[in-house]
């Protein structure tokens, strides 16, 4: 009995074996350091007051809470309290300073625009895009063209009234519908959109008969929004026509469509909707895209 | 496989897990002793002193030579400042680090660990204050064995104690590198220490007083990865730690007087066991343990000099050495020793260490005093305008690593160029781009040119031009028209 609780010494290595045979093939006991199985156990013993601590098992209906009441969510919402704290602060400043000088101090001018555009991504992204360049129909905020004024004023009370909204000050911009309500008769339509593709390519564009007589029908017609040479008209929203920006199109076919059936976009009014402080911001932001007046 | 091996009375007790051998590395006295003393006090002092070192460099950069400044995102070595972004240089050190540790190894074999390692110098440092205090390897293991009385208190009280002053030191050390020096010390010393660097100065001194009072050779054994891989650096012309065969066996103890012949050289005395810090028996040949540090040669040597026997039994040999010395004995010639230092292996590192060194330095010394980085943006990726001409904006950061602030002119080159205008709270004119010493200037930029129609992409460049003495930074980027 003695000899079997000697260990068995392998002959080869002279490391003792475990005793575990399998297929002629004995298992040598090369042990690991003590302070490894330690610290394993440590690991087990540390894990168990995690749990105790820490949300951890899952039961049936939930999962236990742990004693320290620690959660993501709770910690989601304090890190939200402490973000409010700080935005404090600056939301204050904002609601205090004039538009015109929020300019005036910069670090209050980087936070009224990084609000602008996470406001600008939420509510105005829908329609003017993302990078706030617009598409057919939804005018490009980027560009140097404004329909009713590029300075801060105008783009916050743009912003505050709209076009064509519920707003009791909103915005109207009417151009009549030519074509469909018999005004014009399909060759002056094409006439004067002819006249119109030249005013706005300048001298590159051909001059004829059509143009002539267009230029007599715009003349007639146009010249009271649109000014005699289509320089458009801030007041009553009347695009620019002698430049290079168009909303619908400033090929002949979509003048043609323009003047034939006019158009009348809508933009909502977002007072009541976003308070005052955060259609500030969005002036700020709109205004600082690149095509901003002064 | 048969039931009586799997019955449970029967099996053999087995240790699956082993208590850690403790041991007591003898004192001894020497060339190899002396040498590890010297590179000890030397690598200490670096260590300490360095953060003292001051290296002027203006009024709005921290004048301390070499400091790694987390906070600022910045870190000084002397004339060099490396910046976040660049952390590649470290990674550059680290490559430059490794293989000088690969060439020592492949010349001298394990010298790094026996000599310059922080494990190997604190642990020398902690059995030293042992040794001190409770005496040489036999009285410590009396003391261990014996019966907890005074006199094993106070030797055991004093010996931690002092470990973990030296533990403080150690760790204080460490945070001295990445803070002002002498303002620590003076918060040290006023104990009004921030508690971040609380923390790291008690996590270090914890560290230093696990490893090197408690974890010591076992660190080298089972934690350190380079211990696995170091073999693979060795040749058969590395210089390893090895005793001599040839010469030593028959081993077997000697009375003063009695004749050597039929013998070896070896007298069995244990010395050089004695002496190892890691535990290891050097007779048995290269294992990895083995730290090379030489102190087993000084202990036979002893041995050798006190029988009246020539010396380095036991000493850095190579294996082609040995091999070559066996044969010649064989034959009874006379054995010529060669050292081949230079080896393909060895120049091969020198080799790859140079390049690495060059490509370093060119890029370090070529580096501009100011950078300029282009992003363009691509939400609009352009904007057309009232006149026809395109808008393109781009984010421009102007990292200045001058120590003065600095004004830029910002032209763009490739494009005609209509109108270049920053956007910013207040007007700035690109001509006026101000940034501050040692920082990065970040600026909105639109840029309004005329393409032709057909154009859709074209290449430009972007300069910005030093206003104080004319040096230029250019970057390239692209200029987006529309597609018709």
């Amino acid at each position: 009995m003695s000899e079997q609780n000697k260990p068995e010494k392998d002959k080869f290595s002279g490391v003792e074996t475990t005793g575990h045979e399998w297929d002629g093939i004995k298992e040598l006991n090369n042990p690991a350091p003590r302070w490894w199985l330690l610290v394993f156990i440590i690991c087990i013993i540390w894990s168990i007051g995690y749990w105790i601590l820490f949300p951890a098992w899952p039961t049936i209906a939930a999962n236990t809470k742990g004693i320290l009441g620690w959660s993501t969510k709770q910690e989601l919402s304090d890190n939200q309290r402490d973000l409010q704290a700080i935005r404090g602060k600056f939301a204050e400043q904002l609601a205090a300073t004039p538009l015109q000088d929020i300019a005036n101090d910069p670090q209050l001018f980087e936070y009224a625009r990084q609000a602008g555009l996470a406001s600008f991504k939420t509510n105005c992204a829908a329609c003017h895009g993302s990078g706030a360049a617009g598409g057919n129909g939804y005018p490009n905020l980027n560009d140097d063209d404004w329909l009713w004024g590029g300075k801060l004023d105008d783009i916050y009370h743009s912003i505050k009234v709209g076009i064509r909204s519920t707003h009791k000050d909103t915005r109207f911009s009417q151009m009549p519908s030519f074509g469909k309500d018999g005004v014009l008769k399909p060759d002056e339509i094409k006439d004067v959109a002819s006249y119109v593709e030249q005013l706005h390519k300048g001298s590159a564009a051909e001059t004829n008969e059509a143009t002539a007589r267009g230029a007599k029908i715009f003349a007639d017609n146009c010249v009271a929004c649109h000014g005699a040479t289509g320089g458009g008209d801030r007041n009553q929203g009347a695009p620019r026509l002698n430049d290079a920006i168009w909303l619908y199109g400033g090929d002949k076919k979509s003048i043609i469509a323009s003047v034939t059936n006019a158009h009348a976009g809508v933009m909502p009014t977002w007072e009541g909707r976003l308070d005052d402080d955060t259609i500030k911001a969005l002036a700020i932001y709109v205004h600082s895209l690149g095509g901003g007046e002064k | 496989m048969t039931d009586k091996s799997l019955s449970e009375a029967d099996a053999p007790k087995i240790k699956f897990f082993e208590k850690a051998r403790r041991i007591y590395p003898k004192d001894i006295t020497g060339t190899f002793r002396r040498l590890k003393w010297a590179v000890m006090a030397v690598l200490l002092a670096i260590y300490y002193f360095t953060p003292f070192i001051r290296f002027d460099r203006g009024p709005h950069v921290p004048s301390q030579a070499i400091l790694i400044d987390m906070e600022g995102r910045r870190a000084y070595f002397f004339m060099f400042e490396i910046w976040s972004q660049e952390v590649y240089y470290f990674a550059g050190i680290l490559i430059l680090a490794a293989l000088f540790l690969f060439f020592a190894t492949s010349l001298f074999g394990r010298v790094w660990c026996g000599y310059a390692c922080p494990q190997t110098v604190w642990t020398d440092l902690f059995v030293k204050v042992e040794h001190f205090i409770q005496g040489d390897h036999v009285a410590r293991q009396r003391l261990d064995k014996g019966q907890w009385n005074f006199n094993k208190i106070w030797r055991k009280v004093v010996t931690h104690i002092l470990w973990i002053v030296i533990g403080a030191a150690t760790g204080g050390a460490w945070t001295l590198y990445f803070t002002d020096a002498p303002t620590l010390i003076d918060q040290i010393i006023h104990l009004s220490v921030p508690w971040q660097t609380q923390i790291w100065i008690y996590a270090l001194t914890a560290s230093t007083y696990i490893m090197a009072g408690f974890a010591r050779e076992q660190v080298c054994a089972y934690m350190c990865p380079y211990a696995r891989f170091q073999s693979g650096m060795f040749d058969r012309g590395t210089l390893i730690i090895s005793y001599d065969k040839e010469r030593g066996e028959p081993r077997g103890s000697h009375k003063k007087g009695d004749s050597w012949d039929n013998r070896g050289a070896c007298v069995d005395c244990n010395a050089c066991v004695q002496v190892c810090p890691v535990g290891i028996d050097i007779r048995n040949g290269l294992q990895y343990q083995c730290i090379a540090c030489g102190l087993c040669i000084d202990a036979c040597n002893d041995i050798m000099d006190k029988v009246g026997l020539p010396g380095n039994l036991i000493r850095y040999d190579t294996a082609n050495n040995q091999e070559a010395r066996a044969a010649c004995h064989s034959k009874g010639e006379v054995f010529k020793e060669k050292n081949h230092l230079l080896r393909p292996r060895t120049i091969y590192y020198v080799c790859v260490m140079t390049l690495v060194c060059a490509i370093m330095l060119y890029s370090l010394l070529g580096r501009a005093p100011f950078t300029l980085n282009v992003l363009h943006e691509r939400n609009p990726l352009f904007v057309t305008l009232s006149d026809g001409s395109v808008r393109n904006s781009y984010k421009i950061h102007i990292l200045n690593r001058n120590l003065h602030d600095q004004t830029f002119a910002l032209s763009v080159n490739g494009v005609d160029v209509k109108s270049i205008k920053i956007l910013a709270a207040t007007e700035v004119e690109p001509e006026k781009l101000g940034v501050l010493a040692d920082s990065v200037g970040e600026f909105r930029v639109t840029v309004a040119a005329e393409l032709p129609s057909k154009e859709v992409r074209r290449d430009i460049e972007f300069v910005i031009r030093s206003t104080s003495d004319g040096s230029e930074a250019r970057t390239k980027t692209m200029f987006i028209g529309k597609a018709q």
